[in-house]
């Protein structure tokens, strides 16, 4: 549903989006995340038609976004970084002119705009002019608008932000629903929290270049190496080492516990059981060590840092002798 | 076609309705529909009055109109600042985004902020004009010419849609509400100017110039708004933050486009030169169709303006013309330069006015002298004379390489100026107008200024001789 193609974005001279490449299939959650800057928005925009792409192509709902762009503006809803709600308007009346705009008949329209803000909690505010709400409840009512032509493709610019945690929770669960109708969603966050719970696949970008990707299990995997369980055992080790298979790795061990790595759990842990077991060592609990995305993500990004002030480092000393060089004299 | 119409004017209903709920508008725009058309009836009839006294009643029946035209133009003033406002007040409040993820064109967008600026305004001018004219009804039994209020309703109406137009265009290309009021002096000062020079056709009485006025001014809006859907487009609405000058980007994009890969003078005369007169095709041909008709205007004013015919007998030339250049040190290098400065000091007011004008000055100005040579011509055919031994000692010799400068500098003004309302498409305004200056940079610099020297050589040794072996006999 969402698919792109070395797409770039460059204005002027700085390269604000390199090579994105991403295919999202629908029903799909994927969550972009990176610093402030990384090109996220920018991502967003090219793939809302807004900017076109100066390298690469991407194609959403079906439509190529540079030369389809109409049927791709009204085939995906865009939750905008800034809300871009109009103060003076009442937010019923504010749906109802987004409504015309998105080409929404006259019934359909008042009834799609209702049962949102029904939704979101916002029906008795109706007829309260948008200036008067709390972020919260601009929050909601933007996400209203995103939603009011129900698109198959929804990008959402840090779609819980400013909310408090019974509205955050609301937008969630309103996302789980909109994934299980067989949408495909793009969502632009800082918290990685929510990027876990939500998303199928997460992207982290980094001055423009997505660094790393994947399903957030295997991005933990290739990131943080193999999984790592944790057994607690009904009675006390005494410092010995009970043996386990030669498949997996022991990482540490206290009294009545021990922790081992595996690249593949759905084989490894009943044998480890089977074991102990064995080896007359009751197992208590078998869970895995919580490993959470932001460790992920920081790893991603100080890896990205690394790899990039390295390469300036060499840069500079090239060019600071260039006799080294082998293409000098 | 309709279901775009009807696209637009879901933006302009919006527009219309937020502009309503503002009283910092309503308020100004109440003031010039009700308070001031009353005040302008209270002064027309004090003034009817006072020149009763002097048995002068031409002043109160040229003022009468006159204030007319004023009442109309006061509350479309307003106008000025809610189109300014609309692209770029949106782009600063950070409300533009959702409208250009919607699947709008750019055209229906443009379209609807385009017309949400004008109504409001529009409807308190004729409501103005209205109470003012009832007013006067009541107060002196004054009731204008049909034809009259109709030309001040036009007239009112296309002064709208000027400023609208100009407003917008400068609403989206700026980046914040300052820049926008800023450079708006340059709607504010011409529309002060054009409100003075009708002030002068109304208390002169000329009306039926004032037509001519208000179709000059439906031409100017018609490519304003060709101009700003040119070059409206989102990207630009949402890539740049900040307006700044970057003269170094400029200066290399601009020498980038004049140089184009040419190493050489040579090899740039070869390749360059002739790919941009090979883009110059449409603006020769109006060129041309403008010095044809310049020839033509100047022949038609020899009938009204007739020159007496002892002055087209070239005498002077018989004894001691040549002798006289010479004392006046015109065969002279000085003489030459003299002649090239007044030829490209009239090129270049005539690009800077072609600038402002999308080039239609600057050809008006560069076919002036096919006016006088028309006008001298047709007059020496009026006074029983032949024409050509004029044309052949005093036009031709130097005009073989000043004629076709003039038609060089016209194309490449002409086309420097239509860029503003031709789509550029993947460049901005200000990128596409440096790459036709770069065009005009080629013409005049390749062509134009080596043949207008040409033209002064000749013009100073050749033509005096030429001149006295003919008309000299």
């Amino acid at each position: 549903m969402i698919f792109t193609e070395n797409l770039g974005k460059k204005f002027d001279e700085f390269q604000a989006v390199d090579a994105v490449s991403i295919d999202i299939p629908d029903g799909q959650v994927m969550a972009l995340l990176g610093p402030n800057g990384a090109g996220k928005t920018t991502t967003v925009r090219m793939l809302s038609s807004i900017l076109i792409p100066s390298s690469g192509r991407a194609c959403v709902a079906g439509f190529d976004t540079v030369t389809h762009a109409a049927q791709v503006r009204a085939h995906v809803g865009v939750l905008t970084e800034n809300h871009g709600l109009y103060n003076r308007m009442p937010a019923g009346e504010y749906l109802n002119f987004f409504g015309q705009l998105y080409g929404l008949e006259d019934h359909k329209r008042r009834e799609q705009a209702q049962r949102l803000l029904e939704h979101f909690g916002l029906a008795p505010n109706a007829r309260q002019p948008i200036g008067e709400f709390s972020k919260g409840m601009r929050q909601k009512l933007a996400l209203a608008r995103a939603l009011l032509h129900n698109p198959p493709v929804l990008l959402l610019d840090e779609p819980t932000s400013a909310m408090d945690p019974e509205s955050a929770r609301l937008v969630r669960d309103a996302i789980h629903t909109l994934r299980s109708e067989e949408r495909t969603i793009v969502i632009c966050t800082h918290n990685l929290a929510e990027a876990e719970e939500l998303a199928d696949q997460i992207a982290i970008i980094r001055q423009g270049r997505i660094i790393a990707s994947g399903s957030p299990l295997e991005l933990k995997m290739r990131m943080l190496g193999p999984l790592e369980f944790e057994i607690k055992l009904a009675v006390h080790l005494n410092g010995a080492r009970p043996a386990l298979p030669e498949s997996v790795t022991p990482t540490s061990s206290g009294a009545d516990w021990l922790r081992y790595q595996t690249d593949d759990p759905f084989k490894d842990n009943p044998l480890v059981l089977k074991r102990l077991y064995e080896q007359d060592l009751p197992v208590v609990s078998l869970q895995e060590v919580p490993r959470s995305l932001e460790q992920v993500y920081l790893q991603a990004i100080s890896a990205a840092s690394r790899a990039a002030s390295r390469a300036a480092s060499r840069a500079a000393s090239r060019a600071a002798s260039p006799e080294q060089h082998p293409y000098a004299q | 076609m309709l279901n775009d119409l009807q696209l637009a004017l879901v933006i302009t209903r919006r527009e219309i309705r937020d502009t309503f709920r503002d009283w910092r508008i309503i308020f100004p725009i109440l003031v010039l529909t009700l308070i001031f058309p009353s005040l302008m009836n209270f002064t027309a009839r004090q003034a009817i009055r006072f020149v009763e006294q002097y048995d002068a009643p031409l002043v109160a029946d040229r003022m009468i109109p006159f204030l007319l035209m004023i009442v109309g133009f006061f509350p479309i003033s307003v106008s000025l600042v809610i189109a300014l406002e609309s692209f770029v007040g949106e782009k600063e409040r950070r409300s533009i985004e959702p409208l250009l993820c919607s699947p709008l064109s750019d055209a229906q967008l443009y379209l609807g902020k385009l017309l949400a600026a004008m109504i409001p305004p529009l409807l308190a001018s004729y409501m103005g004009i209205s109470v003012y004219l009832i007013g006067l009804y009541i107060q002196v039994g004054w009731t204008p010419e049909p034809i009259l209020l109709v030309q001040i309703i036009a007239l009112t109406t296309v002064q709208a849609i000027l400023m609208v137009s100009g407003a917008v265009v400068v609403s989206s290309q700026t980046t914040s509400v300052r820049a926008a009021n800023l450079l708006a002096s340059f709607i504010i000062i011409p529309m002060s100017f054009l409100i003075q020079g009708e002030a002068i056709i109304m208390f002169w009485a000329r009306y039926n110039i004032l037509w001519w006025a208000i179709l000059g001014q439906v031409l100017i809006a018609g490519l304003l708004v060709r101009t700003g859907l040119a070059y409206f487009n989102r990207e630009e609405m949402l890539g740049h933050e900040l307006d700044t000058l970057n003269f170094r980007w400029a200066g290399r994009r601009f020498l980038t486009s004049f140089q184009g890969s040419a190493r050489s003078i040579i090899a740039w005369y070869r390749t360059e030169l002739p790919t941009t007169l090979s883009q110059f095709k449409l603006p020769l041909l109006v060129s041309a169709i403008g010095l044809v008709i310049g020839i033509a205007a100047g022949a038609s004013l020899a009938d009204d303006f007739p020159i007496p015919a002892r002055l087209l007998t070239f005498d002077l030339l018989k004894n001691g013309f040549i002798e006289g250049l010479e004392v006046m040190r015109f065969h002279s290098a000085a003489g030459v330069g003299t002649v090239w400065l007044h030829n490209l000091r009239a090129a270049l007011i005539a690009s800077l006015l072609g600038v402002f004008s999308f080039g239609v000055l600057g050809l008006l100005i560069l076919i002036l002298p096919m006016v006088v040579i028309g006008y001298i011509t047709a007059n020496i055919v009026l006074s029983g004379g032949a024409p050509l031994p004029f044309l052949a000692a005093l036009v031709l010799p130097h005009g073989i390489f000043e004629i076709p400068a003039i038609l060089l500098a016209s194309a490449a003004i002409l086309n420097l100026g239509a860029t503003l309302t031709a789509p550029a498409h993947g460049k901005t305004i200000g990128e596409a107008w440096l790459v036709s200056l770069a065009k005009w940079g080629r013409v005049m610099l390749g062509l134009v200024l080596p043949l207008f020297l040409l033209a002064a050589i000749v013009e100073v040794y050749i033509t005096p001789l030429i001149a006295v072996m003919i008309l000299g006999k």
